[in-house]
């Protein structure tokens, strides 16, 4: 079962995706970020969010953003989704420019952000419905991604009826579940606890291996952006700034018990190095 | 509301009736000790003969029924004017900006006051108590409206959005769903409006009615009468808010999720969820 999906899913980027017209002959990068510059307000007096961002996220990578508050991480995911504009700069998927929301991301919030009347299994159908994609043909794939984060049994729950952990995971089974080439999210863990968190971290490696979206995943937690990296943005507050892009030379799938690894070790403490003695938060 | 199921033992459904008899019966000892006229006071065996009566062989019924249409015609009016204002100012800055003006003026006026006018203006058939109950009727239905429609999860706009959904979309895949829960609350108090501002407009004028009838067995100092009147009014409140809760529990059928998790057998089968659903996003 798990193999039919990660068939359907390996190739997700040509797949569903036309609007991914690439450039004859070349491999445009799965996410370009260039000269971006986001200011809130006017130009003058106005709050600059993010200043002068440039990122190239290949196909099938995983990339984390890891930063204090502020720094503008969630302003960046954002614009790359096409929910808000930038001030100056540009933002391409695929080789087209971002101008405006499209089809082909998957969006996990900090909060699950189920609707309660929906049940699970058509929370996990709300793309599907937004797109009118056909429920009848989406339902295998919805319930096979259920199974994937261990939910098979609670399909036709409520929300209501699930722990923080759990209405997590159909976030992201739901955001799976149009096969989007890109896979953005904000904080996914932030409102679990450590123990769920570290789970649910082992978890989405899983998926990613098996699916091999693009990921783009913002984060407060310097071990959690290192985890699961394999490179991680480090970014610092007012204005949003890259202070440095660092590759994550960690052997996959990575284990828990990496974590307490000296080579790990001292990739959290070169990224703690740019938050001085405060830490991300 | 308050949590009396953990209180409601057999034990104490007897205590609670007996509280009833005791006061009744020390209720009716009073006015004879004391002799009380029966037009200040009536004793509650008068008051349940007046009842009984009324409806055996007098007119009871049929004020009755004419006074719940009343309140029926007038609170689904009004609701759907409220209804359809309220989605109007939460969706359309527009119509927000010339209608607010007049709602920030009528919040805080007594509706009722409006009522001898439009006695005066519609006459004294059952139009000026439509009229009555429908005015204030709409006024919580679409305050709720605006309130509930704005209620959404900003994220869960952004999930739609992000997905190329359309506002439309938004509105009936999460605005209005989101809303019902508070649009409901508005009608439970409407219909409470809507019985008052009908009984206020009979008894101003009107030709039938309770309020019509208790205004003049008052003025023949018929006071049991109008003691059984009030007791009927109060049973007509309680049956018309007990079928807009039931009503609630149907439409907001996810606020029973969290109980039903302890007690799978209630819960609807998938099918019916699924229904459910469908009827609450169209």
């Amino acid at each position: 079962m798990d193999d039919r999906i990660s068939q359907d899913q390996r190739t997700p980027y040509r797949a569903s995706s036309p609007n991914f017209s690439a450039a004859p002959g070349a491999h445009p990068s799965a996410i370009h970020v260039s000269a971006l510059c986001k200011t809130y307000g006017t130009d003058d007096t106005g709050v600059m969010a993010l200043d002068d961002i440039n990122l190239d996220i290949r196909a099938g990578e995983f990339v984390t953003v890891v930063g204090p508050s502020g720094c503008g991480k969630s302003t960046l995911m954002r614009m790359i989704a096409g929910l808000i504009a930038p001030s100056r700069g540009e933002i391409r998927l695929g080789g087209d420019i971002v101008r405006g929301t499209r089809r082909d991301i998957g969006i996990v919030f900090q909060s699950p952000v189920l609707f309660p009347w929906r049940t699970v299994l058509e929370n996990v159908l709300i793309p599907i419905d937004v797109q009118r994609r056909g429920r009848q043909q989406n339902l295998p794939k919805a319930r096979d991604l259920l199974a994937m984060v261990g939910l098979a049994d609670f399909a036709h729950r409520y929300p209501a009826e699930l722990s923080g952990g759990m209405q997590q995971r159909v976030g992201i089974a739901r955001a799976l579940v149009n096969n989007p080439a890109i896979l953005l999210m904000d904080e996914p863990f932030g409102a679990l606890d450590a123990m769920t968190r570290e789970n649910l971290n082992v978890e989405l490696q899983r998926l990613w291996q098996s699916n091999g979206n693009t990921v783009l995943l913002i984060t407060h937690s310097i071990s959690e952006a290192v985890f699961l990296a394999d490179r991680v943005v480090v970014m610092t507050a007012r204005p949003g700034r890259i202070a440095e892009v660092l590759e994550i030379d960690l052997p996959r799938p990575r284990t828990l018990e990496m974590m307490g690894s000296t080579a790990f070790g001292h990739y959290v403490n070169r990224i703690r190095t740019h938050f001085g003695a405060k830490g991300a938060d | 509301m308050l949590d009396l199921a953990s209180v409601d033992t057999p034990r104490n459904r007897l205590l609670s009736v007996l509280l009833l008899a005791g006061l009744l019966v020390s209720w009716e000892v009073v006015i004879r000790v004391f002799g009380i006229a029966p037009f200040i006071l009536p004793a509650p065996s008068a008051v349940a003969q007046a009842l009984w009566r009324g409806f055996a062989n007098g007119p009871f019924l049929q004020h009755t029924l004419i006074t719940v249409a009343e309140v029926l015609l007038g609170f689904i009016f009004g609701s759907a004017v409220g209804l359809v204002l309220g989605v109007g100012i939460a969706l359309n800055r527009h119509i927000a900006y010339f209608v607010y003006p007049y709602i920030v003026m009528f919040l805080s006026m007594p509706k009722v006051a409006l009522a001898p006018l439009i006695v005066l203006w519609f006459g004294l058939g059952i139009t000026s108590k439509i009229v009555t109950a429908a005015l204030v009727t709409f006024f919580p239905v679409m305050v709720n409206t605006i309130a509930g429609l704005n209620a959404a999860d900003r994220d869960g706009i952004d999930l739609i959005r992000s997905l190329g959904g359309t506002e439309r979309q938004i509105f009936t895949m999460l605005r209005l769903p989101a809303a019902l829960p508070m649009i409901v609350a508005g009608l439970e108090i409407a219909m409470t409006l809507s019985l008052i501002g009908t009984v206020v407009a009979e008894l101003i004028g009107a030709e039938q009615g309770l309020g019509m009838l208790m205004q003049s067995m008052n003025f023949s100092m018929d006071t049991a009468g109008v003691f059984s009147i009030l007791i009927v009014l109060a049973i007509v409140g309680l049956v018309l808010n007990q079928a807009l809760k039931s009503a609630r529990r149907r439409m907001i059928f996810w606020e029973n999720a969290g109980r039903a998790a302890s007690t799978p057998s209630k819960r609807a089968s998938p099918a019916t969820e699924v229904e459910n659903t469908l009827a609450v996003s169209r």
